[in-house]
């Protein structure tokens, strides 16, 4: 009997860290299932070995790409090259630190461990899969197993109303999302009878459609950025944003600032640079005034917050709006400075995110509901080493020199006036100062305010091991990278091609 | 009459029909209240997404967009488990909430 079915050759070495987590996250959820309740550290620390033994096989196989070439596999599925290899690392170690700062969060709101780092794996699992996707399809299942993940994490705090209001606004907008992103990836199979990423670009380099002002495929284009902005949060698909980061615990909120924007910036830059290289004009322009929005609306609108993590929620809308610059100078014809700069950015912003949010979760104190400016009064007096690394977070995220901060919005900015778009670069400079406001008010409320009555009265701010490690690591990178950056920037620059 | 019972569909049909139901579904989104209402126009949409998907398929005669419905289906009931865990989570807490009810967070 002749076999009808071609199964593809699967090139189990290249997809070696998926295996890893995907094996991790069952064993979590088998063992927490059939064994009695572990310490509830012993969970993150498990979580924490995994994800350092992907980032160290991920590095492993960087050299392997440098030999063998960059490369789709699984019937073209994936693509397996050091864009793929550097964001899988982005988010690996992004897991391994959310893990830590989740480790005491869930001890002092007393939740359950297991299920909360089995999410955690199966979205950075998502998230991968969604960075090396070479299949819209794919993507898009990606995108879900983020998605999902994340959805159920942010309503995961299951005695506070605002984590399960924020996991249900997320679901409803989340999924609202998703489906102008199927829509946008149905209307482009349509036009050029293909999902798969790279073969659509070989199809749309055809003669009839470079002539062609095709509607159905400007259509899908639009629908597919409209899916994609929702996901990375930018104006004026940003009003889930606030809400949800709100909202939801804290180190998920750190989590959803890092991986759900390495994952979804990633795939963005995939199909508009690899699938939709002849269509520049088309969509160019679109994300320059979404850059533009957003650092103007993100910059402004933070200003005006009284609570901390609603302000760190637009300051990220700000942030993915510089992101979007890179995006816009990568689309023009020959750029070289674009593509390295949002991943530089991208792998910057993740670290620098979730040692903000680290903080802002321990000074929250029990209940997670101080987050509002007020709480960080007097925070340099109680812990001034605490305070001082705030600083250093929220001082890059102004971007002030010889901290990573700076590094990464003079690599947009310079990539912006490199291509000649002086008009995005100077905008965003001007917001970049307006949003130095809002880290001011932060710093200002952490040093110099005055203590009023009933401070004394408030839980003392602790500090436990693990977000130690978390807040002096985060530190450390962000001023290293800030006063060595050559290393990252050659790493970025190497990650910035694509395969197929 | 005898014009419009002799036509037989197009593909076209199937994709103005699928955009349709979509519009719908988009629309139900936005002005609908109730969170369960809300999530069944979510469904709508990827329903309409799947029309379109076998409609584009049957006419380039491609099996791959057929497939990808499957995947999309799972996506759907997967987003349904979880959705409908949140939705009733909230619902226990307080009983016949809508969306306008849950606004705690605003700024």
């Amino acid at each position: 009997m002749n076999d009808t079915v071609q199964y593809p050759s699967i090139d189990w070495l290249a997809i070696t860290p998926l295996i890893i987590l995907l094996a991790g996250m069952m064993l979590n959820l088998v063992l927490a299932a059939l064994t009695r309740p572990w310490p509830r550290a012993w969970y993150a620390l498990g979580t924490v070995e995994l994800a350092l033994a992907t980032v160290i096989v991920e590095m492993v196989l960087w050299n392997d790409i440098g030999r063998d070439g960059s490369r789709v596999v699984i019937n073209d599925a994936l693509s397996i090259d050091h864009f793929t290899a550097l964001s899988w690392i982005a988010i690996a170690a992004a897991l391994a630190l959310v893990s830590l700062s989740t480790a005491d969060y869930l001890r002092r709101e007393q939740l359950d461990g297991p299920e909360v780092y089995a999410l955690y794996i199966c979205a950075a699992l998502g998230a991968m899969i969604m960075t090396a996707a070479n299949d819209m399809v794919v993507l898009f299942l990606g995108l879900e197993t983020l998605s999902i993940a994340l959805y159920v994490l942010a309503a995961s705090h299951r005695r506070r109303t605002e984590s399960q209001e924020s996991g249900l606004k997320y679901f409803i907008l989340g999924g609202f999302a998703s489906a102008f992103f199927l829509y946008g990836i149905a209307l482009l199979y349509g036009t050029t009878g293909t999902t798969n990423v790279s073969r659509m670009a070989d199809v749309l380099r055809d003669e009839v459609f470079l002539k062609g002002d095709d509607a159905m495929l400007l259509a899908g284009v639009a629908l597919l950025l409209v899916g994609l902005a929702f996901k990375v949060a930018v104006v004026p698909f940003h009003f889930w944003t606030p809400d949800v980061y709100q909202g939801a615990p804290t180190p998920v909120t750190s989590f959803m600032a890092s991986v759900g924007k390495v994952a979804a910036f990633a795939a963005m830059a995939r199909i508009l640079l690899v699938a939709l290289p002849t269509r520049i004009d088309d969509w160019r322009p679109v994300v320059w005034v979404l850059a533009v929005l957003s650092v103007v609306v993100g910059s402004a609108l933070a200003v005006v917050q009284t609570d901390v993590k609603r302000m760190l929620a637009y300051s990220s809308i700000s942030h993915a709006g510089f992101i979007m610059m890179g995006i816009e100078a990568a689309g023009h014809a020959g750029d070289e400075d674009g593509l390295p700069a949002v991943l530089l950015y991208l792998v910057i912003y993740s670290v620098l995110v979730i040692g903000t949010f680290t903080v802002v979760s321990l000074v929250s104190r029990t209940g997670d509901s101080g987050s509002d400016l007020g709480w960080f009064r007097g925070l340099g007096r109680q812990r001034p080493a605490l305070a001082l690394a705030m600083t250093v977070f929220l001082l890059a995220q102004a971007g002030m020199p010889t901290t990573s901060g700076f590094i990464a919005k003079f690599g947009v900015i310079n990539s912006a006036a490199a291509n000649e778009s002086y008009a995005i670069a100077i905008i965003a400079m001007v917001a970049s100062v307006i949003a130095a406001v809002l880290y001011l008010r932060i710093m200002v409320s952490m040093w110099l305010s005055d203590p009023e009555v009933g401070d004394d009265l408030r839980e003392k701010v602790v500090v436990p091991v693990t977000a130690n490690v978390v807040i002096t690591l985060s530190t450390i990178f962000t001023l290293l990278v800030g006063v060595f950056p050559g290393w990252l920037i050659d790493a970025a620059r190497t990650a910035a091609s694509f395969a197929g | 009459m005898s014009s419009l019972a002799a036509a037989t569909p197009t593909t076209t049909w199937y994709l103005i029909l699928a955009a349709v139901l979509f519009g719908i579904g988009a629309v139900g989104v936005l002005v609908r209240r109730n969170p369960l209402v809300m999530f069944m126009c979510i469904e709508l949409m990827l329903n309409a997404v799947n029309l379109s998907f076998v409609a584009l398929a049957e006419k380039m005669g491609d099996i791959g967009g057929q497939t990808t419905v499957f995947f999309v289906m799972v996506v759907a009931a997967a987003e349904v488990v979880v959705g409908l865990g949140i939705i009733v989570s909230i619902m226990r807490r307080r009983p016949g909430v809508t969306a306008d009810d849950v606004s705690a967070l605003r700024g």
